[in-house]
């Protein structure tokens, strides 16, 4: 276990604080993306260590040790990877790099800091199941992160980490960089495939067919994010033991976590799981610092754009999914953004709702007509032209996107469902009720700020007025 | 006249040789034909088409999907603000707004001297870096509005062409794998056809 207790002001965004790092550890040296100095630092001593193991012994580990998924599901990895068939080849990994969920962060960082750590813990992955082929899939926007994965695969290859008898063994296996061109949609899992196989970035109806059975050329694929990668060489260098000792027992390890938005201190950081709170992370010393110009909470959003927002009254929760999921929400892809007592609130849920307008994938009509209504008729209100029909419209077309899932005083005149989260769909992926998100929240949260924006326009019916796409020439995400 | 150079033709092959199928250097190729002119170009997305082995159509489908690939010429350099939720919080509106004024055109547009394209982006996974922008998707982060003039100013002068390459230049980032130590991807003969675990029909039902 290193720690560090110093910040890096070249390391953007990034503060280490005083507490134990599994996959920032490196974070601390200017060169930390050199073959160079990641050898200087227990570099590829995982991999060493896996591969003197039977394969499904490293599987058994990353089992035992139950590293969760941290992408966003948190399902955990060792059960994800055993419901490959057994047996079956050409098998593939792919590494989803293509994070844009609004206020997540820590992908990019991972990438552009540490690449030799997620190919090695590729390695160890492909190694474990037996791959044919690893795909790296980075975010089209993200160069830095390229150039540096590139770079790195380039020096593993040269150096034999990586391609034929790894390390003087028997394991060979390919990793190849792929990268995107922007749509925040393909950071689905089965969109990534789709997209990696040179197709629109369309999510995949699942069940029948999980990736893990049925996947990149209709063969068995593991689809990992980043983080959950990059956990591995210190889970198999350290061990079981050693990684289950940090965090809770449900949730072992550590996670990074980015705070932004109105704090003193907006960053990054590695907070170990279970044990650490919303309130030591926006309010602590060294974490974010609370709330900027000394102004107070108003809201948080505690998971990334899609996770129902929080207040001060939900300061107290741990991170692990179990009770943030029993409070309404969800931890999501490790994303908090703060709202000060500044903020406005309708205008702020206009923000997220028109990210999920504008990313659909256009596939299923509910997300993409429905979510964009929502985006205009929230631009009504917010412009001061909405009534409080308006109001009602919002929760009638979000119930038409996900069906009696999100309980409040409008559903309830209206005789809906109020089931906890996650919410029922009518889509093929979570985007279009992720739209509906932010809207119910500020409604429920803030419904006085709706009431006072439409208090002047009474209750009658209004035009829906056609609005002009922002982009015209961005194309059909 | 638009169609990939020879050079660019060797490249495309190479990335091809890296898939167990054609199709999934679509994505790749389109980055090298923006590279190569700037813009997506029709005569490129045919040449791609020809390459990979699928129709036009295929091509121009996957392309239109993707917020990256322009079907136009843009500016030497496409400015990009990020206007999702940290940085519409801490002043994504007014850097907008400040942008417009000071280049004189409206978000999508290009100045008339062709050098600038002014767009908005959704989230650029920089949030705690609020409010940021990208210049061809180099980052500029917690950017204030004087800042922002100071940066055209500076793409205008001219003072930034080592630091920012042109529009269109991503692809640049190449992978080497060395002959001796690639395994190859599997044959596309072993990847077509049936998943080989599905059990046949008859066994099913018996």
């Amino acid at each position: 276990m290193t720690t560090t207790g110093t910040t890096y002001p070249w390391a953007v965004g990034f503060v280490a604080g005083d507490r134990p790092q599994v996959v920032t550890e490196r974070f601390g040296y200017e060169d930390s993306f050199t073959l160079a100095r990641y050898e200087a630092t227990s570099g590829y001593e995982g991999l060493k260590a896996a591969v003197a193991k039977a394969p499904n012994e490293v599987h058994d580990d990353v089992r035992g040790a139950t590293v969760l998924g941290r992408g966003g599901a948190g399902f955990p990895a060792g059960i994800k990877w055993g419901l490959m068939p057994d047996g079956v080849t050409p098998r593939y990994l792919v590494v989803n790099g293509d994070e844009s969920e609004p206020g997540t962060y820590k992908d990019r960082l991972l990438m552009e800091r540490d690449p030799h750590q997620l190919i090695e813990g590729s390695l160890i992955c492909a190694y474990a199941m037996g791959l044919s082929q690893v795909f790296l899939y980075i975010r089209g926007e993200m160069p830095l992160a390229q150039e540096r994965v590139a770079t790195a695969l380039n020096e593993a290859y040269a150096a034999g980490y990586v391609g034929t008898n790894i390390l003087g063994t028997d394991f060979s296996v390919d990793v190849v960089l792929h990268w995107g061109a922007g749509a925040y949609v393909v950071g689905e899992e089965t969109a990534l495939i789709e997209s990696l196989e040179g197709g629109r970035g369309e999510p995949r109806l699942k069940p029948p067919y999980f990736p893990a059975a049925i996947g990149l050329y209709g063969k068995p694929t593991i689809v990992n994010n980043v983080e959950t990668l990059s956990n591995l060489p210190w889970l198999m260098r350290n061990g079981i033991e050693a990684y289950t000792a940090i965090g809770s027992e449900t949730s072992p390890g550590t996670r990074m976590l980015a705070v932004s938005g109105h704090v003193a201190r907006p960053g990054v950081f590695e907070i170990v799981n279970g044990t650490t709170t919303f309130r030591d992370v926006i309010f602590g010393d060294d974490f974010a610092g609370g709330i900027r110009d000394g102004n107070d909470l108003k809201a948080f959003v505690p998971g990334g754009g899609s996770a129902p927002w929080f207040t001060e009254d939900q300061l107290d929760l741990p991170f692990e999914a179990k009770p943030v999921g029993a409070a309404g929400s969800m931890l999501g892809s490790g994303a908090i953004m703060v709202m000060d007592d500044t903020t406005d609130v309708p205008a702020a849920a206009l923000t997220l709702c028109r990210f999920y307008a504008h990313e659909s994938c256009g596939q299923c009509t509910p997300c993409r007509e429905g979510a964009t209504w929502l985006e205009n008729i929230l631009r009504r209100i917010v412009d001061g032209h909405g009534t409080r029909r308006d109001l009602q419209m919002l929760v009638e077309a979000g119930s038409t996107i996900a069906p009696g899932a999100f309980p409040h005083a409008s559903s309830e005149r209206l005789g809906l469902d109020a089931n906890p989260f996650p919410y029922k769909m009518t889509t093929i992926c979570p985007i279009g009720p992720s739209a509906y998100v932010p809207v119910n929240s500020a409604l429920t949260l803030f419904p006085e700020e709706f009431e006072a924006r439409v208090a002047a326009n009474g209750d009658g019916p209004r035009p829906i007025p056609v609005t002009v796409a922002s982009n015209p020439a961005g194309g059909g995400s | 006249m638009a169609r990939l150079t020879d050079a660019n033709v060797a490249l495309a092959n190479q990335i091809i040789s890296r898939y167990p199928r054609k199709r999934s250097a679509l994505i790749p190729l389109l980055h090298l034909s923006q590279e190569q002119n700037g813009y997506v170009t029709e005569d490129a997305m045919v040449h791609i088409a020809e390459l990979v082995d699928v129709t036009p159509a295929q091509v121009y489908g996957t392309a239109t999907f993707y917020e990256m690939f322009k079907f136009h010429p843009v500016g030497r350099y496409v400015v990009n603000i990020c206007g999702t939720m940290s940085c519409a919080l801490l002043g994504a509106g007014e850097l907008i707004d400040r942008a417009e004024e000071t280049l004189g055109v409206r978000v999508g547009g290009t100045t008339d001297d062709g050098l600038i394209t002014l767009e908005q982006a959704e989230c650029q996974a920089a949030c705690t870096e609020a409010p940021c922008l990208q210049v061809n998707y180099r980052f500029r982060y917690r950017v204030t509005p004087d800042e922002l003039d100071q940066l055209i100013a500076d793409l205008r002068a001219g003072t930034l062409a080592d630091e920012i390459p042109p529009h269109g230049s991503l692809a640049r980032v190449r992978q080497q794998i060395p002959a001796d130590r690639w395994v190859r991807p599997v044959a596309p003969e072993d990847v077509d056809g049936e998943p080989l675990w599905m059990p046949a029909p008859e066994e099913a039902s018996s």
